[in-house]
């Protein structure tokens, strides 16, 4: 190998000797055509590249409309069991969409969480806490058993055996006019402290909110100074 | 160094016209008609594409001593990556990605009423286990007989990335029945993936085009399924073709190599 291979050589192409330099040129006509084509391919790549990209992670960051839904009187649930609501959590996409809920009156005997106007009733998601399936609700044990690999969760949510990371997620609830009406879905830690809804499998103690960090596209509380009503029925 | 001639030799300037020759009857065989019209066919593909000297390339090699069954578990694999293509594509007139009950119904009707539907979904359904059984046997023998060392470990390397895809396929693919288990096989399979620390939760959105399994996820699982995947996977395919044809096969460890004398270097001390 020659040893001055890597030998500097003048930025100046007339210095270089190229056919056809003039004065000052440092960039050869080559080299401008071969950067403007390339430049030029790039852009044009990018110009369907960029929007598809996005047009494929754009769900990522839209977050998903969410309003309360009427599930009943205040007279159809008690704080001794739970009754279980159908809500829709995707609109038009039919069962697909639906999850069901447990919702029983808040009893301020075992509920020691925090009390606020978010949680008069107690609503727990159906969906279990270790991999997403549907819990059910045995009365005689009172408990939740999961049907997929044994999870199993207490009267008031609490993971008690198998391999559920967190309590069963939570929904919000709101009183008015004589109606509850059912929110979005919240995470809890072991404590119950809320948290802004994760998947399952996300364990939300210790440093596990910032491990598995909340995202941009879940649905936030909405405002309840436009509450739906229920539909009249003609006399 | 010179480059090696690709032209061919000047071709001979014809010959003056034969006089019409009326007295000699020409009896052809009709199968020697058809074998002379097969081989104008090919010769005029060949003269115009050159793909013959590729194809002996493929096809005619020189492989080791000694290998056996074992060695054609990769064909296999290729064989049944195929039907799952021939197969797909067929499923794919009658398949409905939709979420209100017509992905389930168009399935349904491909078992039920399509003439010999439920047999092309069969051989699609029992497919996808077999290429995953076959990958494994296939990767099993490369393992075993040493076959991934110095100069094959890229060919292994895109081996694991055709094993990775095979997976994903087998995931995308079994939600599209969207009858129960399909639905929550996706949804417990998502929700594995959320639990990759810090960027899980958004690879989750990403797979379901939301926070909860939506209008788009069977869409999206399906393009993926159908179009993404083995569009990424026939090009993997074939580069690693490429590279086995390329590197030759590696003989079986138990068959010792036999020592050229050329190659043996004698010095006195």
């Amino acid at each position: 190998m020659p040893a001055d291979r890597h030998k500097k050589s003048s930025k100046y192409t007339l210095d270089r000797g190229m056919p056809g330099a003039f004065e000052g040129e440092t960039v050869t006509r080559r080299r401008f055509i071969n950067v403007t084509a390339q430049g030029a391919g790039i852009i044009a790549v990018a110009s369907f590249a960029l929007p598809a990209l996005g047009f494929a992670i754009g769900p990522i960051f839209k977050r998903q409309p969410f309003e309360w839904q009427i599930i009943g009187r205040p007279d159809d649930f008690t704080d001794e069991t739970y009754s279980t609501k159908v809500l829709t959590i995707v609109e038009g996409i039919g069962e697909a969409g639906e999850s069901l809920a447990y919702v029983r009156k808040r009893d301020p005997l075992i509920d020691t969480e925090p009390h606020d106007k978010y949680n008069n009733y107690i609503a727990l998601s159906s969906r279990c806490m270790h991999l997403g399936c549907p819990v059910r609700y045995v009365q005689a044990a009172e408990r939740f058993i999961c049907p997929c690999h044994g999870g199993v969760y207490n009267f008031r949510g609490e993971v008690a055996g198998g391999p559920p990371v967190r309590p069963l997620d939570r929904f919000y609830t709101y009183e008015a006019n004589d109606l509850v009406y059912i929110g979005p879905r919240y995470s809890v830690n072991s404590e119950l402290q809320r948290f802004s809804p994760r998947d399952p499998g996300q364990p939300l103690d210790g440093i596990g909110q910032y491990v598995y960090p909340s995202r941009p596209s879940t649905p936030v509380l909405p405002p309840t100074n436009n509450l739906p009503v229920p539909p009249t029925i003609p006399s | 160094m010179p480059l090696p001639k690709l032209k061919r030799s000047a071709p001979t300037a014809p010959a003056a016209p034969a006089e019409p020759d009326t007295h000699v009857e020409h009896h052809v065989h009709p199968m020697d008609a058809a074998a002379e019209a097969g081989l104008t066919v090919v010769d005029w593909l060949d003269e115009r594409t050159a793909l013959s000297p590729g194809i002996r390339w493929l096809l005619f090699r020189k492989v080791p001593k000694g290998i056996n069954w074992a060695y054609t578990l990769g064909s296999a694999t290729l064989f049944v990556f195929l039907s799952q293509a021939v197969t797909g594509v067929f499923l794919a007139m009658f398949y409905r990605p939709d979420v209100n009950g017509g992905a389930y119904e168009s399935i349904r009707n491909i078992n039920d009423n399509v003439f010999l539907g439920q047999f092309v979904h069969g051989m699609h359904k029992w497919g996808a286990s077999m290429m995953v059984i076959l990958i494994f046997m296939h990767m099993g023998r490369v393992f075993f007989f040493g076959a991934y060392k110095y100069p094959r470990e890229l060919t292994w390397i895109i081996g694991v990335v055709l094993l990775i895809l095979t997976m994903a396929m087998g995931f995308t693919g079994y939600l599209l029945p969207f009858d129960q288990r399909s639905l929550w096989a996706s949804i417990v399979g998502v929700n594995i993936n959320g639990t990759g620390p810090f960027i899980g939760p958004y690879l989750s959105d990403f797979l379901r085009g939301g926070p909860e399994f939506g209008a788009t996820t069977l869409s999206r699982f399906y393009a993926i399924h159908m179009l993404l995947i083995p569009g990424i996977m026939a090009a993997l395919i074939g580069f690693h073709l490429y590279l086995v044809t390329k590197l030759g096969i590696s003989a079986p460890p138990w068959l010792k190599a036999e020592e050229p004398e050329a190659a043996i270097e004698v010095r006195e001390v």
